[in-house]
């Protein structure tokens, strides 16, 4: 994952705004869609009150640095994935599992379930691509603050939190 | 320029999914291209291996957040076949009006949220300015008329609720079909903005390529004919025998060559095979930019997508105006063994999906052969000729990567769909 380093805005008159990056790890980004869907009748009153310091499908030039939250959506189904959420992790105050995949682990990690013929089957594509043994929720890797589950994501549930976030951390 | 470098995109922003791309130049000649789709595989082709036939399409469309729909409709589609079931022309209409109001949604996120911004020299639209303003209010109402027909007619945009085997399990509302008219009708205005928009792109990347899509005279995404650009017309059935899989390693997801060579899929593929059958109206709004096609620039493929928006806002008022909608249980079906194949136009191009069912109503076998996967051979040959060509143009390595990034946008690829596939053995 590119940590690209920008220079943040300096502007000390600036109102405060609640500093967020989004994340996907091992999932069908159904969440993104839904919160892309939420931007149809909310972005300009996001845009007043929330920084997307980090988030990809959005704009290439993305920081991973003192983000107030960090929303993850989607398993932990590689080594890289495993060491890339921890960096998230490290890089924020709060952090939200968004969706089935982040919150439970499926069904993302519906290869946990398969037998032992069909493990053998793809076990030289978990080997070239660096894969781990099991596929992991957020929760079996690092401290998870908050879930929205569903799949996709609860989107109700989701602006639930975005607002307790934008009040915890004093931008409304 | 130093002759002898690499590039290394890593996770290109602004597309569906992760990809990982790697080039190297020596002596100003491109000696490699890598496009490495590096989205984690979630295994769906052995996933499906003994799940109901009858329900396993709520597994399927589970493959991607934004094709979700075009998933679920073929996988209908294909125990549709295997279990010898006609639907009720409603459903057809319901089928058609749930793949409307999806290529809708995502076309405009494709085209106004990462595509718009290169195109006024931004970096999001995040970045836009007050004038610039109107076209994410733009961007908001097209995706909403899409979201909200996709909403109203499937019971949910992603992983949809009603679409059933055999039928729809509710249909809309008269004062629900009203609203949905207005909405779409609202957004004609935008879209034509688009469209001019596209058309006025000064981008352009030419490379000439065969093309494959289903075509029907109703320019409908769910039925047709497998249709080639070398004229030929191929049976569903038959699909294996003109599409070859290639096995490439760096990548998690597999290519296909058609007929041995590199073929596109997606809406430039459609209109260059099939744009007299748009919709009367698009025809007659946007008679100029239809004169680019056929259209061998991959750049073309955004003005054929901004011209299909406006085709899926006159088709759907055409049918919701024209149509009424009964309640209709879906059909009885009982799961027996069979095989079966669906075929369907996804955002991105033609999407097939093969269930073969054992005498316990179980799936026995999956094959999905994706829009993107098919894309995979062309977007690297794109990329290798880009990179040469810019080369020659003593193009800065950072203006390099740019266009690369631009002209894989251009694809619209869906990384997410497409590294989902493992069947190393192609029978």
């Amino acid at each position: 994952m590119p940590w690209i380093l920008n220079k943040s805005s300096g502007n000390k008159n600036a109102k405060k705004k609640l500093v967020v990056g989004w994340f996907s790890f091992t999932c069908s980004e159904d969440s993104t869609i839904m919160f892309l869907e939420l931007l149809n009748d909310s972005f300009f009153d996001w845009k007043s009150k929330i920084e997307f310091r980090y988030c990809r499908f959005l704009k290439s030039k993305n920081e991973l640095k003192d983000l107030d939250v960090a929303f993850v959506e989607g398993a932990i189904s590689t080594q890289k994935e495993l060491d890339s959420l921890k960096e998230v992790r490290k890089n924020c105050k709060k952090l939200v599992a968004i969706g089935a995949c982040a919150v439970y682990g499926r069904p993302a990690s519906q290869r946990n379930e398969f037998d032992v013929k069909t493990k053998k089957e793809i076990d030289f594509i978990l080997k070239r691509f660096g894969y781990l043994d099991k596929v992991l929720a957020l929760n079996e890797v690092v401290k998870v603050d908050e879930n929205v589950p569903g799949c996709p994501m609860n989107t109700e549930k989701f602006k639930e939190i975005l607002n307790k976030y934008l009040m915890e951390f004093k931008v409304v | 320029m130093h002759k002898d470098f690499e590039i290394h995109l890593d996770d290109i922003s602004k597309m569906e999914g992760h990809t990982t791309l790697d080039i190297v130049v020596r002596k100003g000649e491109v000696k490699d291209v890598k496009l490495k789709i590096s989205e984690s595989k979630r295994f769906f082709t052995q996933a499906v291996v003994g799940k109901p036939a009858l329900s396993v399409h709520q597994l399927v469309c589970r493959i991607c957040g934004t094709c979700s729909m075009a998933h679920l409709t073929c996988c209908i589609e294909s125990l549709e076949y295997a279990l010898a079931i006609q639907p009720s022309e409603q459903t057809i209409k319901l089928r058609e009006l749930s793949m409307i109001g999806t290529i809708l949604r995502d076309h405009a996120m494709h085209l106004y949220i990462f595509c718009l911004p290169d195109l006024l020299n931004k970096d999001s639209i995040l970045d836009f300015d007050e004038s610039e303003k109107h076209w994410i209010e733009d961007a908001f109402r097209v995706k909403k008329a899409g979201n909200n027909l996709a909403t109203i007619v499937a019971g949910r945009a992603v992983h949809a609720l009603y679409p059933q085997v055999g039928g729809f399990s509710s249909i809309p509302s008269k004062d629900q079909i009203k609203g949905l008219v207005i909405e779409l009708k609202e957004s004609r205005d935008s879209i034509l903005d688009a469209i001019d928009l596209f058309y006025n792109s000064p981008l352009v990347f030419e490379n000439k390529t065969d093309y494959v899509a289903l075509a029907n005279k109703d320019f409908s995404f769910v039925k047709g004919e497998i249709t080639s650009s070398n004229g030929a017309i191929i049976p569903e059935d038959e699909f294996r025998d003109h599409l070859h899989s290639i096995v490439i390693p760096y990548s998690q997801s597999l290519g296909f060559k058609y007929e041995g060579q590199k073929y596109r899929v997606g809406a430039l593929a459609r209109l260059n095979l099939n744009k007299s059958s748009l919709s009367k109206e698009t025809r007659k709004d946007t008679n100029k930019a239809l004169s680019t096609f056929p259209s061998d620039d991959i750049f073309d493929n955004e003005l054929a997508q901004a011209i299909e928006m406006l085709h899926c806002v006159d088709r759907a008022i055409k049918i919701l105006e024209t149509s009424e909608f009964k309640e209709e249980l879906p059909l009885r079906v009982t799961a027996t063994k069979g095989v079966g194949i669906g075929v369907i136009e996804a955002p991105r191009g033609t999407l097939y999906h093969e269930l073969s069912i054992d005498d316990q109503g179980l799936i026995k076998e999956g094959t999905f052969v994706i829009p993107t996967s098919q894309n995979q051979i062309s977007m690297e040959s794109d990329i290798g000729v880009l990179v040469q060509k810019s080369l020659q143009e003593d193009t800065e390595k950072e203006e390099i990567e740019h266009k690369i990034e631009k002209l894989i946008r251009a694809y619209d690829p869906c990384m997410t769909c497409a590294t989902h596939f493992l069947k190393v053995n192609w029978k």
